[in-house]
């Protein structure tokens, strides 16, 4: 007999009685749900500034500033950012650098009174090369040394909702929307572009936020930062651009999981609960006939494996259908605020292979820790005893 | 009539109550289930709440101006006194935020560099002894910490604290010159405060554009009921200048902020909603599972001649029961519960306390949820005959 019970008797159980397992396991599933759409939310934040810009430009922003918005980058110091080697040049045999203003400006979200901090970059037509991933869906690009600007999709779908022909008003003038780009699922998505230039005006700064330069190749990285490293007049701090947006999503990223995860054990604990009256009175119910199994030699192991796998079973499918749920949710973008940058930042909720695995992981443990307890009173059963019970 | 309608319900309540406990252990895991549930509701709701309760306590008199386009730009901060001359306002002062990095940014505090002689009499509930506060007067590099800070930081008079500058540029030495206090346990004991003066005159050589500007001013009115007139005047007198400005009061200003991280607080009132939900389905479930086995002697009930209502409210008895039992353990346990939360975050949130609301509402979803585990089951056992409840096999 050490083949134990079959699947089938297994998973027969459960259909006997079909309210209870249904309740039990949406019960079971509704937590799955939530621990999915935590772990999908913290992971489409952390795609969306990850994937936001690419390897091969580097960030230049003043020393200690963190973030593009804090800082200030002087005309002197980008022409001599300029000179340095490692930078990749275009057609034309000109450097490849952006020089490029960075504000947030408030504007209203559709849905409530409050404010978003959206976060309107001047660039410049080597900054549109450098991110190819930004491609226009509407509309045109801006015209260099105009009031225009062009939009990224998720202001122009999510709560603030700006169309084509719109015109804003800061800095004392107006800006019309004359295109809207789509960046895939990236931070740019989030932002308003405009004239670099234009935009300093309009704000009476003399300085730029950041410089963005395109390195020539692979090991252009190190070249340029030995060779800004001896430039004294240069006190700046640089990162490869997809690192310096990833680095930013952190803080966020972290508190959704911990205050999602907290909130996941807690709710586990009612699934599990809900698990182990659902195998227990599956136990209680079935005393005789584990009594018969057990004279017809079916050993205290094999019970237990198959009161296990009738909880592991449960929680099997508490998890699909928990998943299936979740993945709907891959619909919904979420606008709000990076705590660490202060700005408005748009994203999906995401499903990776990672997830799944994790979450079909996690709702098989909340099955077997509801089962384990049930599954040995019922292996501890005698026989005589068993059998004798109404 | 009325006694024996009374006998009779004290009757059910006993017979459910005798119900309840013939399944011990799974009565037991359902009452735990449901105050895990009612705890953990109470628990997020009391978060929700928290986090508008620093708003509300801020006082309306207070006026805050600050630029139109974004609080990352800042103004001149010549419109202090502009703003000092209007009728009606009792008193400006100005704080700018320094945002500077203590060894890493894994610490942090709220610092602001504020005008050293009106900042204090603006926010009389920070209470600064007078000793401390001419201290940190006559010396341009000191400071006055919240006492939160200090006490998480370690800080003591006379120690000096390096930051690394993020807004303004440079590394930065300050001393602790004073250490405030709340007037009340609802004031933010967390500010690090430093001398504008200071800092204004070092970024002047650094950075020129930076220098006399102020980020926020806050101004006193004589009459907070004018709150939005006044907020009207002040922002026409910059309407149409380089920098226009937007003013509110502090408590609209600190709800713009919350409204920034509103997905969160949303979220986390759904996910309050979702346990109760879950917990339903086990309650549900163990009801069900209640009646199920006692279908015979429901039978039995009726053949007595007991009515169907009889049987109903046997069944409506036991589920309130349970849920009510479970819950009330669970607000019991809120209390201690919410006390070691806010203790473990002490940063987050300025009072941590549950409102009467809250217990209400734990309370409601408790009779909610021991209502509705009972429809199936009863509607069932009206349903059933005689000679079928009799005959059932469990």
């Amino acid at each position: 007999m050490s083949a134990g019970l079959s699947t089938s008797y297994v998973a027969r159980n459960l259909m006997a009685r079909k309210l209870t397992t249904i309740l039990t396991a949406s019960g079971m599933a509704l937590v799955v749900f939530v621990f999915a759409t935590v772990l999908m939310m913290a992971e489409g934040l952390r795609q969306t500034l990850a994937g936001t810009g690419s390897a091969n430009n580097v960030v230049v922003i003043r020393q200690g500033s963190q973030t593009e918005v804090q800082s200030t980058v002087t005309r002197e110091q980008a022409n001599l950012m300029e000179t340095l080697p490692g930078l990749a040049s275009n057609a034309a045999g000109q450097a490849r650098i952006s020089r490029e203003v960075l504000v947030l400006v408030n504007l209203p979200r559709k849905d409530s009174s409050g404010l978003a901090n959206v976060v309107v970059r001047g660039t410049t037509a080597h900054g549109l090369e450098m991110r190819p991933q930004a491609k226009l869906v509407s509309g045109r690009i801006f015209k260099p040394n105009s009031s225009e600007i062009i939009v990224g999709s998720g202001i122009a779908n999510g709560k603030i909702g700006l169309k084509l022909g719109d015109i804003l008003t800061f800095g004392l003038r107006g800006w019309t929307v004359v295109g809207v780009f789509d960046a895939g699922s990236s931070g740019f998505n989030s932002e308003i572009w405009g004239d670099s230039e234009q935009m300093m005006q309009a704000f009476r700064r003399g300085a730029y936020s950041s410089v963005i330069v395109g390195l020539r190749d692979g090991s252009s990285y190190e070249r340029f930062a030995e060779a800004l490293a001896q430039q004294p007049k240069l006190k700046v701090d640089i990162k490869r651009e997809n690192r310096f947006y990833a680095d930013q999503s952190e803080k966020m990223s972290d508190f959704i999981s911990i205050l999602g995860q907290t909130i996941t054990v807690i709710f586990s604990i009612g699934a599990i609960i809900g698990a182990m009256i659902t195998m227990y009175a599956s136990v209680a119910n079935r005393t005789r006939e584990i009594g018969t199994l057990r004279a017809l030699g079916f050993r205290r192991g094999n019970i237990v494996m198959a009161f296990l796998k009738e909880a592991m079973l449960l929680g099997l499918t508490a998890g699909v259908i928990g998943l299936v749920l979740a993945s709907l949710t891959q619909m919904v973008q979420i606008s709000t605020t990076n705590v660490q940058t202060f700005s408005e930042v748009v994203f999906n909720l995401v499903m990776t292979p990672e997830i799944i695995f994790d979450v079909l992981l996690f709702s098989i443990l909340m099955g077997v820790l509801g089962g384990v307890l049930p599954a040995f009173r019922a292996s501890r059963l005698e026989i005589v005893d068993a059998l004798r019970s109404t | 009539m009325v006694t024996s309608l009374n006998n009779q319900f004290t009757y059910i309540f006993r017979l459910a109550r005798k119900n309840m406990w013939r399944h011990r252990l799974r009565t037991g895991l359902t009452i735990a289930g449901i105050a895990v549930a009612i705890v953990s509701f109470g628990l997020l709701r009391t978060v929700v709440d928290s986090w508008y309760a620093g708003a509300e306590l801020s006082s309306s008199g207070r006026l805050i101006t600050r630029s139109e386009a974004s609080l990352s730009f800042s103004l001149p901060v010549t419109y202090g006194e502009r703003i000092r001359r209007l009728p009606g306002v009792t008193g400006v002062t100005w704080a700018n935020w320094f945002g500077g990095i203590y060894i890493n940014d894994k610490n942090f505090f709220p610092q602001f560099a504020i005008d050293d002689s009106s900042y204090f009499k603006l926010y009389p509930e920070f209470i600064v002894p007078a000793d401390q506060l001419s201290a940190f007067q006559s010396d341009r590099r000191g400071v006055i910490v919240g006492r939160k800070t200090a006490n998480k930081y370690h800080f003591k008079i006379g120690d000096t604290v390096p930051l690394i500058g993020t807004v303004y540029p440079g590394n930065w030495v300050f001393t602790v010159r004073g250490i405030y206090t709340g007037a009340d346990d609802k004031v933010d004991e967390s500010q690090f405060l430093l001398h504008w003066n200071y800092v204004n005159e070092t970024i002047k050589t650094v950075l020129p554009s930076m220098a006399d500007r102020g980020s926020l001013f806050i101004s006193n009115i004589s009459n907070p009921a004018q709150a939005a007139t006044m907020s009207a005047s002040i922002d026409s007198l910059f309407r149409n200048s380089l920098a226009e400005t937007r003013t509110e009061t502090q408590k609209a200003f600190q709800l713009g902020f919350i409204a920034m991280v509103d997905t969160v607080l949303v979220a986390i009132q759904t996910v309050a909603y979702v346990v109760i939900l879950i917990i339903m389905a086990v309650m549900a479930n163990t009801m069900a599972m209640a009646a199920r086995e006692r279908m015979r002697e429901y039978a039995t009930l009726k053949a007595l001649g007991f009515g169907d209502a009889f049987v109903f409210m046997l069944i409506l008895g036991e589920s309130l029961s349970i849920a009510v039992a479970g819950g009330v353990l669970g607000i019991v346990l809120t209390f201690p519960l919410s006390r070691a939360f806010f203790s473990a975050t002490r940063d987050l949130f300025l009072v941590f306390e549950v409102t009467s609301f809250t217990l209400m509402q734990q309370l409601g979803s408790a009779v909610f949820i021991g209502l509705i585990a009972a429809i199936a089951p009863a509607f069932n056992s009206r349903r059933i005959s005689i000679v079928d409840g009799l005959r059932a096999v469990t």
